[in-house]
């Protein structure tokens, strides 16, 4: 373990720790952020009124919408000049939801995920090969700084280019690999195809997440790299990567209850869950300076498991992402939202669009398919106007999202009228 | 100039005859039809025997649909008669997008319909070169 003493902190001792920063960060945010002090008085609950971490069902939520509406920095907590960082991830519309930290914070992130990627057995021999993409997205860094601060070998490979992410994994004999896990298969298809054997690698563990994935890909990846596979859970609304790792047991990811605090409520009722029960992930992030997140709407479904575990680590557990309580869909580890494709081809067409989303995953890539419906505005006689259309489109919808899709024009009326948005997608992968 | 219907069309099975039975319910007679197609789509143009009457019969239906204007030129049926009048449109600059052609067995004469970007300009110097034009496919 890379800090045993907080790692194995007594459920009793870490609550009174949680009920402490609860109310220092509390009082930070209600000082600082105007949108919270505004929320806090509409709830008419003041900083004083929480005592400890049982009182935090007592504080009103936050949701995306609220990064968006204080779009770019509005909900930042700290002054511009203790930013030392920013990332980003998208949003519903073409804003995006940015978040900002303070030197603390990204020692905090660092020390979080150097302990993710003790408990998946790294050390400062690791080589730790780091394939989750470096910018705005959390991915990269995050995993770098953990690395780093662990005192392994950091190889910030990014995304992309796989025939030299395998000569580097061989070469520099990696023995840690971070990557979404459908690329960590796609890794495994091209060293098939490449005739080398898994034999010729040193690969001992896999650091995988940013996107939902299942049992049955555990597997697959397991064996077709020769690795144990690990989930690691995130956002970069909370943080970025390390929200929660899984250790050895491979029994649901930890969750730093020292620096977080997880509840699950039903998405409906927003009532609080009791531990075991499924529902919606809330996060607050009690140490965070730059942009604290109180009772965050995760969106992603889960369960929380307060049982002890065999690694010792006290901390609670949180079974893997089931699904969403929102339509944003996660596709090779970006975060898309249908109304950010829709707001592009309604840009084009000049109409509200009828279209359709159609996720499936060939070969361990995820495809993302839209069909588009030819209004009057995309259709010409001509052949190479109407192919140009949808090149524009997929154009478009790239630069949009960061994500390369394949644009298919289809008969008009003939995709599902859908009651809610809900059949705008139809998702075939299989976690 | 003569007036022709594009229709877009998927490519799946039935859809073509779907069009061509929604066209003999409202009695309307087909003259010529063609297809472009791609892999993944096609697009189907037709000339009829009432063009305002099946655009408004096809637009009801739901189809994404369009008139387009031909330039109709009428050449001998006989080896050289669409080369010579070729030469006039490389003569004249004007690039073609797509052509069709049917033959009229009965006049010994060719009618060749062409899709040109700019059709008024195209026109008035094919008129000048002395092309013979046609509107009459009928």
């Amino acid at each position: 373990m890379y800090n045993r003493q907080m790692e194995t902190l007594p459920k009793g001792e870490l609550r009174a720790l949680q009920g402490e920063r609860l109310r220092q960060v509390l009082k930070r945010v209600y000082e600082n952020v105007p949108a919270y002090r505004a929320k806090m008085e509409a709830a008419r609950v003041t900083p004083q009124d929480i005592k400890g971490a049982d009182d935090i069902y007592k504080l009103p939520f936050t949701v995306k919408q609220d990064l968006r509406d204080g779009y770019p920095f509005g909900m930042f907590a700290a002054p511009r000049s203790e930013i030392v960082r920013l990332h980003a991830s998208s949003g519903t519309t073409g804003k995006l939801t940015v978040v900002g930290y303070t030197r603390h914070d990204i020692e905090v992130w660092s020390e979080l995920m150097a302990r993710a990627l003790a408990a998946v057995g790294a050390t400062r021999d690791s080589m730790i090969h780091i394939a989750y993409g470096y910018g705005l997205f959390t991915g990269g860094l995050g995993a770098h700084y953990g690395a780093e601060k662990l005192g392994a070998t950091a190889v910030p490979v990014s995304s992309g280019n796989t025939k030299r992410q395998i000569m580097l994994l061989k070469d520099f004999e990696a023995d840690i690999l971070c990557c979404t896990p459908s690329y960590a298969l796609y890794i495994a298809e091209e060293i098939r195809k490449e005739s080398l054997s898994i034999s010729d690698f040193k690969l001992k563990a896999g650091v995988f997440g940013a996107e939902p994935w299942s049992e049955a890909m555990r597997a697959e990846i397991e064996e077709k790299l020769g690795i144990s596979a690990y989930d690691i859970y995130g956002l970069s609304e909370i943080m970025g990567p390390g929200v929660s790792i899984e250790c050895e047991h491979k029994a649901g990811g930890h969750i730093w209850e020292d620096h977080f605090i997880a509840e699950v409520i039903d998405p409906d009722t927003l009532e609080p869950l009791d531990y075991g029960k499924e529902g919606e992930l809330v996060i607050t992030t009690i140490t965070k300076e730059g942009i604290p997140m109180i009772r965050y709407r995760t969106r992603d479904i889960t369960t929380l498991l307060e049982e002890p575990c065999k690694c010792g680590r006290t901390h609670v557990r949180m079974k893997r992402v089931l699904g969403r309580t929102d339509d944003m869909l996660i596709i090779r580890g970006v975060n898309i939202f249908p109304s950010q494709i829709e707001n592009v081809i309604a840009g084009i067409s000049g109409v509200e669009p009828f279209y359709q989303l159609v996720v499936d995953r060939v070969e361990g890539a995820d495809i993302l398919e839209v069909q588009v419906e030819v209004s009057q505005a995309l259709f010409s006689d001509q052949v190479k106007k109407i192919e140009a259309v949808k090149q524009l489109l997929e154009r478009e919808i790239y630069s949009a999202l960061g994500l390369s899709v394949k644009v298919t024009l289809c008969d008009p009326d003939s995709l599902p009228r859908s009651e809610g948005k809900s059949k705008r997608v139809i998702d075939k992968r299989k976690f | 100039m003569v007036k022709q219907l594009s229709v877009f069309i998927e490519n799946r099975p039935g859809r073509l005859y779907k069009i061509t039975q929604l066209l003999s319910q409202h009695n309307i007679d087909l003259v010529m039809l063609s297809i472009a197609d791609t892999k993944e789509f096609g697009i189907l143009r037709i000339i009829t025997s009432d063009i305002e009457k099946s655009f408004r019969v096809l637009k009801e239906a739901g189809y994404t649909v369009s008139i387009t204007e031909m330039i109709g030129v009428e050449v001998p049926d006989r080896p050289g008669g669409l080369a010579e009048v070729l030469a006039v449109f490389d003569r004249c600059g004007i690039s073609i997008e797509y052509l069709y052609s049917f033959a009229r067995t009965s006049d010994k004469i060719a009618i060749i319909l062409f899709r040109v970007e700019d059709s008024q300009s195209a026109l008035e110097k094919l008129m000048e070169a002395k092309v013979k034009l046609t509107d009459r496919v009928l």
